[in-house]
């Protein structure tokens, strides 16, 4: 029917250039606010501007971090994994447990590895399958995998992994650069391309955003929300191979309250905690200002407890402020 | 001459793009059931809005008991003893059925506490009223039936000191057995003076309870009067009208073989005993009543539920689908009812939703390829003449007919076989639904086969080869349309009223 289109309309792709948009976005403030703590920490202490201290203040982060990436993603489809510290406690618990039965450094890994895709398969089958909150499911099993973790050592701890196993957690590569933070920035580049540049990530971002929508086009809701279980289960199996690796042994105990470090470092980068939207820089930065935080109070000798008070109010603020901002703003409108 | 309780004169309404009601008049009278009779989108919930204080009309005036009245609230028509039973009310699962009755008027002690005493025999007293002594006013409402619930809505409704008792199509949900206790109901509400607007699409249903009818057809009044002597026939030409006054874009579609055969498809609760052939090159108009089963019927073809039984053959090859994803891999693709809900991504740019399905055409080995992305999405949201200021807005910033347009460029882009139009111009502007007609007229002149659900007979007339009548989950009738078929015709199918000699 031509009559109803007298001439085509050009409807322009973009009317405001990327580049602006990426100057002010919440990655920039995050990079500023990074700088400043950075500067603040130098002014604190004298040591901090050395290589080998900067290089040490790393191990803070790199292993949260790389929890951190996937369950950005799993938290931008709109679930949430609260067991990661758990899976970290159980796949260091049976590496252990196979390190006793004469494991080599190499099946270890694997056993690592596996132990982590595992619990994030049965966290994804009861989400997925079963259709409950993944909020539910995931404090039912943080206690579920932590409990088995500590009925097979008690109070004992396994030790004597071999030494070729140390070079994950201790390792260098080059000079100060170490494995782990190797590790990470490779980790950040695939879950930058993952989430940003591939289908699946424009998926996830579609599915946090309306899963209903999601379905009705034809995307795999399930498979892909069960796929991003797996992917933080098997993080959370290389951050156990990893910290089990540094500390060289592993007690049940381990990595106790880290999952909710992960999550404020995900939400300060960025990512909503409602899911939809957050980016993988955002998360990247947030990983180093978690990391000069918890630094600068170690300098100033601030106890653990109140740091784990720090990191309350901190997930609290991050979680509120977006939420204050948009009340602000649309009374602004109004 | 009977005085009326409430009279609404002069009343006029309009949306943005929409007249919704255009100076009509309603009377109710004391001890009388009036009903109020009209299609889809005629305007009687607006008018009902209208009467229970949730819309302002913009001209026109209300008056109960013949003073005016401004009904700014819905706190000011109960004021004026003005209550009404909904399709779907809004109850508490986990109060008890007393408190879902008194809710925001409880009775208060002298410490301004609830009088628990009084409000279990107050509401006691109101369930006897209605007829539905069995109902325990202390239990939960949860654990009672849904016809149970629905006599709770309807002593709520009635929990408020009422002369005008609206009634918005009550009968949906009920069963046989439960429209009896309604209609009893109706009469005991009668014999107490009370004056009633019954809305429903049922005839027999309308001629068993009401005395007068008032039609309305367009948002306008088109006539009223007694049942007693007016014919089912009169009412439904004045339901209908003079000929479809829209232009529908000519066809010149050759139809050919068939490409889709659905045998024998049952589903547990929704339809039962589905038999269609589509062809080539055809528009197949669904023509029902809401909650006739045409939407589950389609969601069942798209994927997205599963049928108890029945084989579905596409092109030749039977097919069983797991998901919408194998739909749209065998070229059949579903344009949902709820537009906003299920259609678009309301939060993301125009541009990644018009992509979405097409993603492993546009991208390489898996990786996103923008400017490939913004080329379809031009061509599509061009050719559909989308109004929007760039593609990388977000779709929610566009108008309903616009969301429709980027729906419809979604799945065009896909280059299906079979489109499925659920209420394809549901509340969207004139001016989008001629975009949506023609372009209707276009994919099937290219060779696609059209699936249209549609609740608007002009529309179902205007642009179909032919019609499948569902009723209750059932097709009743399947209809060529030519000349010979009327409208008449198709709202008695749907309606179930048998044809009447004269």
């Amino acid at each position: 029917m031509s009559d109803l289109k007298p001439q085509t309309r050009h409807i322009a792709d973009r009317l405001e250039s990327p580049l602006k948009l990426a100057v002010f976005s919440w990655p920039s403030l995050l990079l500023v606010v990074a700088i400043a703590l950075f500067i603040l920490n130098s002014f604190m202490s004298p040591y901090f501007l050395s290589a080998w201290s900067l290089s040490d203040a790393t191990f803070n982060f790199t292993e949260k971090a790389i929890i951190a990436f996937a369950m950005a993603l799993l938290i931008i489809s709109g679930e949430i994994d609260l067991s990661v510290a758990a899976i970290i406690a159980l796949s260091s618990t049976i590496m252990g447990l196979c390190l006793q039965l004469g494991f080599g450094t190499s099946e270890l890994v694997f056993v690592g590895l596996f132990v982590g895709v595992l619990c994030g398969a049965f966290n994804g089958t009861l989400v997925v399958g079963l259709g409950l909150p993944s909020i539910v499911v995931t404090i039912g099993t943080m206690s579920f995998f932590r409990g088995i973790s500590f009925i097979i050592l008690g109070d004992q701890a396994f030790n004597g992994y071999p030494a070729e196993f140390a070079f994950f957690g201790q390792g260098y590569v080059w000079w100060v650069i170490s494995f782990e933070f190797v590790l990470f920035l490779f980790v950040a580049l695939v879950y930058f391309v993952l989430l940003h540049k591939t289908n699946f990530g424009r998926q996830i971002f579609v599915i946090g955003n309306n899963a209903t929508a999601a379905q009705f086009s034809g995307v795999r809701v399930k498979r892909i929300k069960f796929i991003l279980f797996c992917l933080v289960g098997l993080m959370s199996g290389i951050a156990a191979i990893l910290l089990t690796s540094r500390l060289g042994s592993t007690r049940p105990s381990i990595a106790q309250g880290w999952e909710l470090e992960v999550i404020t470092m995900v939400v300060l980068g960025g990512i909503s905690i409602l899911g939809g939207s957050g980016t993988i820089q955002g998360v990247f930065i947030a990983a180093f200002i978690m990391g000069l935080i918890s630094f600068g109070l170690g300098l100033l000798n601030v106890p653990g407890i109140v740091m784990s008070i720090f990191i309350g109010a901190l997930l609290i603020i991050v979680i509120a402020l977006p939420i204050i901002a948009g009340k602000i703003k649309s009374r602004l409108k109004a | 001459m009977q005085n009326s309780v409430i009279k609404l004169s002069g009343i006029s309404k309009s949306f943005p793009g929409v007249k919704a009601l255009q100076n009509v008049e309603l009377e109710l009278y004391r001890g009388q059931v009036t009903s109020l009779i009209g299609e889809n989108g005629a305007g009687k919930s607006t008018l009902v809005k209208t009467m229970t204080g949730i819309y302002q009309p913009d001209e026109g005036e209300i008056s109960v008991n013949g003073k005016v009245v401004v009904l700014g609230s819905a706190h000011d028509a109960f004021s004026h003893g003005i209550t009404a039973i909904h399709q779907e009310t809004v109850l508490f699962d986990e109060m008890s059925v007393a408190e879902n009755i008194y809710l925001g008027h409880t009775p208060k002690t002298k410490f301004k506490t609830i009088n628990w005493k009084k409000l279990y025999s107050n509401a006691t007293n109101i369930l006897k009223d209605i007829g539905a002594s069995h109902i325990n006013a202390q239990t939960k409402l949860k654990e009672i039936s849904i016809a149970n619930k629905h006599l709770v809505a309807v002593a709520r409704a009635l929990s408020v000191e009422a002369d005008i008792v609206i009634m918005d199509e009550p009968t949906a949900a009920l069963s046989h057995k439960e429209i009896e206790d309604l209609f009893q109901l109706v009469e005991k509400l009668k014999n107490d003076g009370k004056a009633i607007l019954f809305i429903s699409h049922k005839f027999d249903e309308i001629y068993k309870i009401a005395e007068r009818y008032t039609v309305f057809r367009d948002g306008q009044m088109v006539g009223r009067g007694m049942l007693s002597d007016t014919s089912q026939d009169e009412i439904v030409q004045m339901m209908v009208g003079r000929s479809v006054d829209q232009i529908f874009p000519k066809r010149n579609a050759s139809i050919g073989a068939p490409v889709l055969h659905v045998e024998n498809y049952n589903h547990p609760t929704e339809f039962a005993d589905i038999n269609f052939e589509l062809n080539k090159g055809e528009i197949l108009g669904f023509y029902g009543l809401v909650g006739a089963g045409r939407s589950e019927l389609m969601q069942a073809l798209f994927g997205i539920t599963k049928p108890s039984s029945g084989t579905l053959t596409i092109s030749g090859q039977e097919i069983t689908l797991k998901g919408p994803a194998d739909a749209v891999n065998a070229g059949i693709v579903y344009l949902p009812e709820e537009r906003g809900k299920q259609g678009v991504v309301l939060d993301l740019p125009i541009v990644e939703n018009i992509s979405l399905p097409s993603l492993h055409t546009t991208s390489k080995n898996g990786f996103l390829k923008m400017a490939n992305e913004f080329a379809l999405a031009r061509k599509y949201a061009e050719r559909l003449d989308l109004r929007a200021a760039s593609l990388s807005q977000n779709a929610g910033t566009l108008s309903g007919g616009n969301q429709q347009k980027v729906v419809i460029a979604k799945w065009l882009a896909v280059e299906p076989n079979i489109i499925i139009l659920d209420e394809p111009t549901k509340g969207i502007d004139i001016g989008s639904k001629a975009a949506v007609h023609s372009f209707m007229a276009e994919l099937v002149a290219e060779g696609l086969s059209v699936i249209m659900v549609s609740s608007e007979i002009p529309e179902v007339m205007g642009m179909s080869d032919r019609i499948i009548v569902m009723r209750d989950g059932l097709m009743v009738d399947i209809f060529q349309n030519n000349e010979d078929l009327s409208a008449e015709t198709l709202i008695r199918s749907a309606a179930g009223i048998e044809e009447q000699v004269a």
